[in-house]
Order: C-alpha cells, then sequence, then structure tokens
C-alpha cells in the first residue's frame, strides 16, 4: 500500500528526485528509546564499554530535559518512543569479502550521484556512504592511509583507532550541549571519523553521503574531524530521504578539531526531502556542529546550502580559542511551500587577534519561515578580535517570512564587530525584463537566486558547485506565480 | 510581418490604447511619436506582453502568429525584442550569464544545442564591438551601476546578441548625450537588414536625425492620428504637438 502512495508521490512531485526507496532487507530493532535499546545499539556495533558508559550517562541526562522552545519554528509534537533508533541493510549471507557490497546498495549510490567503484569516482574525491544507521562503503581508505590519513565509518574508527575517539569525542559538542547532543550522544549510530597527520595536506576532497531509507527511523549522524598541527582537509556532506508521509528525524553532531595552523574546510549540501506542497512529511533536521580552533592561526570554515528538511535547527559554529584563528560561516538557506528553518551560526572569541567573518543569504518562498540566528560572543581575554556579519534575506512570495535575529556579548572593548543586513524581493519587473529577453520565469528565479546566493556557492568544491546551483533552482521551482 | 488591428488595452482599469491599427513590413523602420501621455510606451509593453497591461479589444498577429497568445518569453523566442526606456538591474546577475540564458533559450525555441563557451565569447566581443560596450561592462551585474547611457547601449547590445526580426525601441534616446545617442543610432543602423524591422518610440525629431524612418506615425490619446513620411517628424519638431492637438479638437 505504502508503495503505490509512494509512486504516486514520485509521479505528482517530480521536483525532488531523491525520493525513491530502496527495497532490501533491513536489520531494525525495536521502536522506542530505553536504556535496553542504548545497549542494543552498543553491542551491535561490538563497542567498548567506556563507550556504552558515554551513551548510557548521555541518555539519563537526556532524560532530565525538555525540546527547546527558543527557536522561531512550530515543532509539532515529537514521540520519542515511535521512532526507530537502529536501521542497518542485511549483509547478504555467504563467502564474499568485507569489502563487497550489495549491488542493490551500489545501484541506489549510483542513483544519487555518488558512485561507489573506484574507478568511476568522481575526481578526487573520497567519499564515506553511510545507509540509515551504518556505513556501506568508504572509498580510498588505502591511498589515504599512505599519507597516514585516517577516513573510515565512525565505528570503524571506534574498533581500529579507539585512543583517538575516546580522546576527541564529545570534547566541543558535550553531550549536556542541549537537548538534542544528548539525544544523539545516546544514540548514535554512523557517520565519519577523519584525521589528519601533522603537515599533511589531504590531496583529495573527502566527504560523507547521508542516505535515510528505512521507515519510521531516526537517522543519528556522529562525525569527528581532527586535523593536527600545519594539516589541511576539505570535506563535504550531502544528504537525501525518500518521501514519506511522516515526518523523519535527522539528529546529527559534528566535531572539529584544528591544531596549531590547521585548516579545515567543512561544506553541507543539505537536500533532506522537505515535505510535500501541502507541508506533509519531511525530515526535521535538528543538528549541532561546532568547530574548535584549538591551536594557534588555525582556521574552521563552514559552508552550507540548505535547500531540503521540513524543519531546519542548525548553526554550524567556531569557538576560536587559539590565537590569530579565524572562522567562517557562509550560508545560503532556501525555504519554500511549508518549510521551516531556523539556522545560522555562533561565532566565540577567546584567543587573541581571532577573526571571524560571517555571509548568511536566506531565500524564502511560498508559506515558508526562515531565520537567521547568530551570535557573536567576544570573551574579556579575546584582544583585537574583529567579526564581520552579513545577513541577506531575499523574499520570493508575500506569504512567507523571513526573520534576523543576530544576537552580540563583547566583553572586550578593543574588538571590532560588524554587522550589515539586508532584505530584498525579486521584482516583477526583473522577472519581465528577463522574460523579454526569452527567458522563462521560473529560469529567471534560478538566475537572480543563484547570482543573489553567489558570493557562498563560490565556497563550495567545484565539483559541488554547479549542482548545489541546480538545486537552488530545483527547490524552487514553481514558487513565483 | 507586424499586424495590429483595432487593439484596445488598460492599466488598473484604465483604458490607454483606444483603438491602435499599425501594419510592419520586413525592411521597414517605423517612427512612432506623440505628447507625454499618449500610449507610447503602454503601445510597446503591449506588444512584448507585459503583464501589467490588460489587451481589452482587438488582435496582433506576428509573422502569421497570433501575438497576444504568446506567453512573453516566447514573443521574445519568435524575434520581437524591446530595448526598455527604463532598464532593469539584476544584481549578482552577471551580464554574461544573462546573456548565455537568453541566448541558449533562443537556441532551444529553434531546436539548437547551446552555445559553446568559446562561441559565445567571440559573439560577446563582436557584438560589444557595434556600440562601443566595454568589457568590464560585460563583466558586471545586469545594468548594475551603469550610467543611463551605457544602460541603453547595453539595451542596443543585447540587441545585436538576439538579432531580433522586430525590435521596438522606446525612448532609447532619453537621457543620452549627443555623443552616446550616435553610438546607440549606428548600433541600430548596424544591426539593420532588409528582412528586419524597427518601431523606433521617440519625443523627439533628434533621434530620428540618426535612424531614418520610413514611416512616421503620431499617436495622441491611445490612437494613431496621423501617419505620414519622414516629413511630419520635421514638421513636429518645428511646429509642436499643439497643432495635432488643435486638429483634434483639443486646444
Amino acid at each position: 500500500m505504502q508503495d503505490s502512495n509512494q509512486i504516486l508521490n514520485e509521479v505528482t512531485k517530480e521536483d525532488y528526485k531523491y525520493g525513491f526507496v530502496t527495497h532490501i532487507d533491513t536489520d531494525v530493532i525495536h521502536r522506542g528509546l530505553d536504556e535496553e535499546t542504548i545497549r542494543i545499539i552498543s553491542a551491535k556495533k561490538q563497542e567498548p564499554q567506556w563507550l556504552l558508559d558515554f551513551r548510557l550517562r548521555a541518555f539519563r541526562y537526556w532524560q532530565t530535559l525538555e525540546m527547546p522552545q527558543w527557536a522561531h519554528l512550530q515543532i509539532p509534537p515529537i514521540d520519542y518512543q515511535d521512532i526507530i533508533y537502529y536501521a542497518a541493510p542485511k549483509r547478504k549471507e555467504g563467502p564474499k569479502s568485507l569489502d563487497e557490497v550489495d549491488p542493490e546498495l551500489l545501484k541506489t549510490f549510483d542513483k544519487l550521484g555518488i558512485p561507489l567503484e573506484e574507478q568511476k569516482h568522481l575526481s578526487g574525491m573520497a567519499v564515506d556512504a553511510v545507509m540509515d544507521s551504518v556505513s556501506v562503503k568508504t572509498t580510498f581508505k588505502e591511498n589515504l592511509a599512505e599519507k597516514g590519513i585516517i577516513f573510515c565509518s565512525f565505528s570503524e574508527a571506534v574498533q581500529h583507532h579507539p585512543d583517538l575517539v575516546q580522546k576527541y569525542l564529545g570534547s566541543v559538542v558535550s553531550y549536556r550541549d542541549n537537548f538534542f547532543a544528548a539525544l544523539n550522544s545516546a544514540v548514535f549510530s554512523d557517520g565519519s571519523f577523519i584525521y589528519i597527520p601533522k603537515g599533511v595536506r589531504c590531496p583529495m576532497e573527502l566527504s560523507t553521503y547521508f542516505r535515510i531509507n528505512a521507515a519510521n527511523t531516526g537517522q543519528f549522524e556522529r562525525t569527528l574531524i581532527v586535523a593536527d598541527d600545519e594539516s589541511y582537509v576539505s570535506y563535504l556532506e550531502g544528504c537525501t530521504a525518500p518521501m514519506r508521509d511522516e515526518n523523519q528525524l535527522h539528529a546529527a553532531i559534528v566535531e572539529i578539531i584544528a591544531h596549531e595552523h590547521a585548516e579545515v574546510k567543512y561544506s553541507t549540501v543539505q537536500n533532506w526531502y522537505p515535505g510535500d506542497k501541502e507541508g506533509k512529511g519531511g525530515i526535521y533536521n535538528f543538528v549541532t556542529k561546532r568547530g574548535l580552533c584549538k591551536g594557534e592561526g588555525s582556521k574552521i570554515s563552514w559552508t552550507q546550502v540548505e535547500t531540503g528538511s521540513a524543519i531546519t535547527w542548525k548553526y554550524p559554529s567556531c569557538i576560536l580559542a587559539g590565537d590569530n584563528s579565524v572562522g567562517e560561516f557562509y550560508s545560503v538557506a532556501v525555504t519554500n511551500n511549508y518549510q521551516q528553518a531556523d539556522t545560522g551560526t555562533k561565532m566565540i572569541h577567546l584567543g587573541k587577534n581571532t577573526r571571524s567573518t560571517i555571509v548568511s543569504k536566506g531565500i524564502s518562498a511560498g508559506h515558508s519561515q526562515n531565520s537567521y540566528r547568530g551570535l557573536v560572543k567576544v570573551s574579556p581575554k579575546a584582544e583585537g578580535a574583529r567579526n564581520h556579519s552579513q545577513c541577506d534575506s531575499l523574499l520570493l512570495s508575500s506569504t512567507c517570512g523571513a526573520h534576523t535575529f543576530p544576537y552580540a556579548d563583547i566583553q572586550n572593548e578593543t574588538a571590532v564587530v560588524e554587522h550589515e543586513a539586508t532584505t530584498s524581493k525579486i521584482s516583477e519587473e526583473q522577472l519581465f525584463y528577463c522574460q523579454q529577453r526569452g527567458i522563462s520565469v521560473e529560469e529567471a528565479v534560478g538566475l537572480i537566486v543563484n547570482g543573489y546566493a553567489r558570493e557562498v556557492m563560490n565556497k563550495l568544491p567545484m565539483e559541488f558547485a554547479v549542482e548545489a546551483q541546480k538545486l537552488l533552482s530545483i527547490s524552487l521551482e514553481g514558487s513565483v506565480g | 510581418m507586424l499586424q495590429v488591428k483595432n487593439l484596445h488595452a488598460s492599466i488598473n482599469g484604465k483604458e490607454i490604447l483606444k483603438g491602435i491599427n499599425l501594419t510592419v513590413k520586413p525592411g521597414e523602420v517605423h517612427a512612432i511619436m506623440g505628447p507625454n501621455g499618449s500610449g507610447k510606451s503602454t503601445l510597446s509593453s503591449v506588444l512584448v506582453g507585459n503583464p501589467a497591461f490588460e489587451v481589452t479589444e482587438g488582435e496582433v498577429t506576428f509573422n502569421g502568429k497570433n501575438l497576444l497568445e504568446l506567453s512573453a518569453e516566447d514573443r521574445s523566442r519568435e524575434g520581437l525584442f524591446l530595448s526598455f526606456q527604463y532598464p532593469v538591474e539584476i544584481p549578482g546577475v552577471s551580464m554574461v550569464n544573462f546573456m548565455r540564458a537568453a541566448v541558449n533559450a533562443h537556441r532551444k525555441y529553434k531546436g539548437l544545442e547551446p552555445v559553446s563557451a568559446t562561441d559565445f565569447l567571440k559573439m560577446m566581443r563582436e557584438k560589444r564591438a557595434i556600440v562601443e560596450l566595454d568589457n568590464k561592462l560585460a563583466s558586471r551585474s545586469v545594468n548594475e551601476g551603469f550610467s543611463g547611457g551605457e544602460k541603453k547601449r547595453n539595451e542596443i547590445f543585447q540587441m545585436a546578441m538576439l538579432e531580433p526580426k522586430l525590435a521596438i525601441l522606446d525612448e532609447t534616446d532619453s537621457g543620452l548625450d549627443i555623443d552616446a545617442l550616435r553610438v546607440v543610432a549606428q548600433g541600430v543602423n548596424r544591426l539593420k537588414t532588409p528582412e528586419n524591422a524597427a518601431i523606433v518610440i521617440t519625443h523627439y525629431q533628434r533621434l530620428l536625425d540618426y535612424i531614418k524612418p520610413d514611416i512616421v506615425h503620431v499617436l495622441y490619446k491611445g490612437k494613431i492620428v496621423k501617419t505620414a513620411g519622414p516629413e511630419l517628424a520635421l514638421e513636429l519638431e518645428e511646429k509642436g504637438y499643439d497643432w495635432i492637438k488643435k486638429e483634434m479638437g483639443d486646444a
């Protein structure tokens, strides 16, 4: 029954082209969340005792918390006992090598434009493919290992590099940080682990592709990136999910640690299923992402293109602890139909002469609500801190909302903090001018929106810039009428 | 090429065009003159399909097609071009991207493949030279921060790129100094062929010294009240529009 619904959905809503379901046997555990759930997940992943203890501490803390209500979002009540916390594509029995991947899964990722066979790989890109709660395959692991780079699934890192995981897990985002961070710390399933050794410049883009497939499940991704002194890595994540009438929860934690003079560039192209035109279904994307510029002269740069999800609650942030460290946040957030987004960043200046840049471009259409929320904090010891924030909103309809909530907490008088904000609307005149030159309205909106977002799009790795541009146009199709 | 019959159009319920009749043949240049508020710009807007105006009566055929049934973008792709009186700024969209989208939309309509990057840039270079448009302007956002003269030159540049069958120049001379006027007019003249046609809408004779019309119409209160050869423009220049008003019994 669900399948026929699915087909109907796909035919009538062609604009979300990743909405298909892979039919594959899935190993799922019981619905609901209790200590037993956590013990099962931990056992399935054959985790050491310290990690189970970490999860249980987080769970007990989470039980004391209430869901946060401060965001400019209307979140329907979520029944946490009605979610499945672990779902994994079943490995087929037989004498197969550990590296062999079910062809059905290969096909799925192929269809998503993420080939997992290395000979077909996107130029200069290594991929970790995560379906539901587990990593399916990581490409180019061996090539990277030659340089001492560790790029593998989080679960694998727990097995093979437990010391590194134990040292850094929760060191940037504590399980006590917030409601969703506590939840994630209790039930996280898979994600990527990256370690770049001293002085190594990672020779290719590393990326993780997150796919939700199973119904009624939540995805609790956990990613940890450690860049040792004077190293460099550029990382990219992409995400999609099938179209379903029920909402599904994605609650991730990403932690980044940059040591002395290390640089980490983290890019996201978020395209979770946004729900249908009436606002039914879609992913709840409640994510905590934070980077710690620990060492002197380190740099962390977040770039995000957010087009999907029914509700987004996400604030990739930088703690600028090292002197002369740099934090950057470049964001394009698109909301259409009944989507809601409350997204932004926090730049916490602790070290001397730390610098941060915030460029946020919100694009709202339909009946959507799009909020920028940002905090710039300069601590008493952060001499000579500088921040420049620019928050622009573009409106495509008269029924949508764009909101800006900038907060500044400046405790050192040498700080220089600048904030600029603009709001604009695509005018009838602009559209007509394009039409008179033979450009259709839809294409004109795509041109204008991409032009508006260019400053951020330019920060994406080349391979994804084109894809992201198309995505912007597609997600706004039918939004002007 | 273009036949306009008894065209009536209004904006916000107010009738501006009250029965326009006009025939344009290939190779012709028509000038439409008239005092302010006579409906000159409305006529051009209606022909290119500006949704702000409502056609209440009449018919328009363009190369045998019912123009009023076509979307604004299809009218463009059919070869109808408007040089806007007030070209719009589109921040963030570079002229290069804008023109490529336009050229490719036209090509797609004709069933052609998108133009290659090298051919396109070569085309840009050649056409830019026609109106002496600076390379820097071509790499900037559409009309953003352009002076009045640059905007008008940019319009003619786009006309050169799209090679329309019928170009409507709506007060292209307004806001131009004499040198810019000469450059723009020369550009238009160089684009003239026996197959295409132009409608030049202007308030003054000045532009018509450079772009020689074959036929001159006077538009007054939403109707074409006089049609004659180029000498009519000179007469208007000399005597102003009052005698027309008098003839119409209004002054």
